[in-house]
């Protein structure tokens, strides 16, 4: 009796951590989109003008400042989630979220910061795209070639890191951002050699990559890519908590002298770390390379390409708390915030810069449930402990 | 690479002389596997140079003035190959006595310098060598104080902050922050100064969000950085998209520094167009850096500053404000980040444009790092940085066989090999990073 007793009693606990830590992101959300609305209405000439009234005609500026905000947000969320096209549309921009989530997550688990998944990235799209414009291949193994050869290349990018840092202790956030600009580096020469650039163009574009080796299309802009993105999430949850690997991961991000006392070895483990996480970016950068766009084929490689994937996927992994199905949540809420961000630029001529301020607040507020409990306080949220990384996890 | 670590640990057995006694026992584990790792480094570096060595043809020539100075200083003229192949050996001497383990004293530090300069002056001549334009080096100098300046100021920050405890991330987002501030303050008044202030107010600002979150809401101090960069980019951003782009002409076009020329001092040849023909957020780096340091090691409060970030729980206990402190640091911090933004915008082009910061803060604080956490040290990283990107800027223009982008890449690179092979494991303040509770 006593066992259950206390079994219950664990899971209630459990349960009411859980309750508070929604609890928190939800109003951590809600605070967020908040500020983001007096941001909106203090950045318009016209809105904010119409604050001079507010004490003699407070119906003026009110108006105003609501008809500006919910049309702002109404597109945001049309755009996000309004219509199986939105649904699909946000499905195809946290693919590449949720695998580069994934690498930063996995990172700190390790008690790794892992800022290089933007080169990681970079350098899979690289090996991805030349397989799938270069090499002529039967149409499934094309693109099964084309995704190895980008996680392979994210994956030496990442385990450079890991190599330097087991071997020479140099600082992997430092090292990550020199690789992210060699990476950029890298890419821009590639474009202005033969084998990259696409034959009678000056720019620095490649050839486009045949449907062989594009991730095929299920519904409007939904494609195979979202799947691998939740089976890579799947991958990274069995290999945190039910391999040997994935205890020798958290026992040296818990306490990495400990671990190596306890006779793990702790350089093998960043190494392996540093390369799975690189080869989790480089699958990002392959979403971006193979995913087929609005038009149905996928972008060709550019300076552009993937985006800023690397620096969001931070604040993804942060949000999800580290774990893959928090990155997975997350993942989809930015890739909304993405989609929905680009239909309320727009709609509602609000620009899209909005959603980083938007992304960066929620962030912050989950960071910080003192300040959230001070703002909302029902919430009881002081109690809460938060580890966004979940190193201690 | 994988080779020098393999090393067997001389252990001293009972057979051994005393007088035998080999030295290299006492030295750590760290600190040999730093030495083997610097030594294999030169040696590459060596031999890559003795490659170059054959690709090497004609005379390698270095002008010592540009060719408006008043004063000519002579060309210097090297003969390519052999300077090549002088650089070539004495790298490789260099590495060898790493790897020999027989450097004591001041030696070690001696030979990394020679090897420094060998590699730097080795390359110069073989990109130089057999060129219609000689290499420019009073432009090189002047141009690498020029581009450290907002490297410089913006590792100051870190430094203030970190000595104190709180990591700082977040350079990136107040340089940003600052830039813009001073961009719009800079267009509406057209006054230098007033975009100076504006930019120390919004770098202060970011800082105290920084100071907010990390000293009273405990968050993880990294993380914050990241998110206050992503803050500062997303708020910039929006506000120029939505206040500032649709009205350039009034908001986006600041007033832009000049150099002003230091009498006398200024017509030093070679030194005067370097140190004294700058900015005035040239000079206020540079003072900057004796005022951080003399702040940091010769003021009571600096001492305090220092205690709170090794020992924040014995400097509670003598009756310091461990918090109070910090927040000073953090603030202070603020001023000179605030000082680097303003660099991007008035200091060098006038108008603001997203994210044009690209990066720098991130190498601010890389040469915090590198620099060990020390003022002087962390600007002289920032100098080196700033030559390199120069040096990479200025190749371009001699026409090297050398992709450009491949020159672009060499900053970064270099800092990953000082990091790495140079530098090793670096130990900062005890306790930075880490949130004070009582």
């Amino acid at each position: 009796m006593t066992t259950a007793n206390a079994r219950a009693d664990r899971f209630t606990q459990w349960a009411r951590g859980r309750w508070r830590e929604w609890a928190i992101t939800l109003a951590a959300f809600v605070l967020a989109l908040l500020v983001g609305a007096i941001l909106m209405c203090a950045a318009d000439p016209d809105v904010a003008g119409q604050f001079a009234y507010l004490f003699t005609a407070p119906a003026l500026p009110l108006g105003a400042a609501w008809a500006k905000v919910s049309t702002a947000y109404s597109a945001l969320l049309a755009g996000a989630v309004g219509s199986p096209t939105a649904l699909a549309a946000t499905s195809a921009a946290a693919a590449p979220l949720i695998c580069a989530g994934l690498a930063v997550g996995l990172a700190f688990r390790a008690g790794l910061f892992n800022i290089g998944a933007q080169g990681q990235a970079i350098v899979g799209s690289i090996a991805a795209a030349w397989v799938g414009f270069a090499l002529p291949l039967p149409p499934v193994i094309h693109l099964v070639v084309a995704v190895l050869a980008g996680l392979l290349a994210g994956g030496v990018w990442g385990g450079v890191v890991g190599w330097l840092k087991a071997r020479t202790g140099a600082h992997e956030v430092i090292v990550t951002i020199m690789m992210n600009y060699i990476a950029g580096g890298v890419l821009a020469w590639v474009l202005t050699t033969d084998a990259f650039q696409r034959p009678g163009r000056d720019d620095p574009i490649s050839p486009e990559v045949p449907a062989s080796a594009a991730f095929p299309r299920l519904y409007e802009q939904l494609h195979l890519g979202f799947f691998v993105a939740i089976l890579a999430a799947v991958a990274v949850a069995w290999l945190l908590d039910r391999s040997v690997l994935g205890f020798s991961i958290r026992a040296v991000g818990a306490n990495p002298h400990a671990a190596g006392t306890a006779g793990m070895n702790v350089s093998a483990t960043t190494i392996i770390t540093m390369a799975t996480a690189g080869a989790l970016a480089g699958l990002a950068g392959v979403m971006a390379a193979l995913g087929p766009s609005v038009n149905g084929v996928p972008v060709p490689l550019t300076e552009g390409l993937v985006g800023t994937v690397g620096f969001d996927a931070i604040t993804v992994a942060l949000l999800g708390r580290s774990r893959p199905l928090g990155i997975v949540l997350a993942g989809l809420l930015f890739g909304g915030l993405n989609s929905g961000g680009l239909a309320m630029q727009s709609v509602a001529q609000t620009p899209l810069t909005l959603t980083l301020v938007l992304q960066a607040l929620v962030v912050l507020f989950v960071a910080a449930p003192q300040l959230v409990a001070t703002l909302v306080p029902f919430l009881n949220a002081r109690k809460a402990k938060v580890s966004l990384t979940g190193a201690d996890a | 690479m994988s080779a020098t670590t393999q090393h067997e640990p001389h252990l001293p057995s009972l057979n051994d002389e005393p007088e035998q006694l080999d030295f290299t026992v006492t030295e750590s584990r760290d600190a040999r596997r730093a030495r083997l790792s610097s030594g294999v480094l030169i040696l590459v570096v060596g031999v890559l140079l003795a490659v170059l060595f054959f690709t090497t043809t004609g005379i390698s020539r270095f002008a010592l003035s540009d060719a408006f100075a008043e004063v000519q200083l002579p060309t210097i003229e090297l003969p390519g190959r052999l300077t090549v192949a002088l650089c070539a050996v004495l790298c490789l001497l260099a590495g060898a006595g790493f790897l020999s383990g027989r450097l004591r004293g001041r030696a070690p530090m001696i030979a990394g310098l020679v090897a420094g300069l060998a590699v730097t002056l080795g390359f110069l001549a073989w990109a130089a060598a057999g060129k219609d334009l000689p290499f420019p080096v009073a432009n090189q100098l002047a141009g690498t104080v020029f581009t450290a300046t907002p490297l410089i100021l913006g590792a100051l920050c870190g430094v203030v902050g970190e000595r104190a405890g709180v990591v700082n991330v977040a350079i990136e987002g107040q340089f940003l922050t600052a830039a813009f501030a001073a961009a719009l303050t800079g267009s509406i008044t057209k006054s230098i100064w007033a975009a100076l202030f504006a930019a120390v107010l919004a770098g202060v600002l970011m800082a105290a969000v920084l100071a907010l979150f990390a000293i009273k809401y405990l968050v993880d101090q990294v993380v914050l950085g990241v998110v206050i960069n992503l803050l500062a980019s997303g708020l910039t951003g929006f506000l120029f998209d939505q206040l500032v782009q649709p009205n350039s002409r009034a908001l986006n076009s600041g007033p832009v520094m000049q150099a002003i020329p230091i009498p006398l001092l200024a017509d030093i040849p070679l030194l005067g167009p370097v140190l004294f023909q700058q900015t005035i957020l040239v000079y206020l780096a540079i003072a900057s850096i004796v005022v951080v340091w003399w702040l940091l090691y010769r003021t009571r409060w600096g001492l305090r500053l220092r205690a709170v970030g090794e020992h924040p729980k014995a400097a509670d206990t003598v009756g310091i404000s461990v918090k109070a402190v910090r927040w000073q640091a953090v603030l202070v911090g603020g001023i000179f980040s605030g000082l680097g933004g303003a660099f991007f915008t008035v200091g060098s082009i006038g108008s603001f444009s997203k994210d044009l910061t690209v990066g720098n803060g991130f190498i601010a604080l890389a040469a915090v790092i590198m620099g060990r956490w020390h003022p002087v040290l962390a600007a002289t990283m920032a100098l080196f940085f700033g030559f390199v990107v120069q040096m990479a800027s200025q190749l371009q223009t001699l026409n090297t066989p050398v992709p450009s982008q491949f020159l672009l890449m060499l900053p970064y690179i270099a800092t990953i090999i000082a990091v790495a092979g140079l530098i090793g494991r670096t130990r900062g303040p005890a306790a930075d990073g880490v949130p004070y509770t009582k």
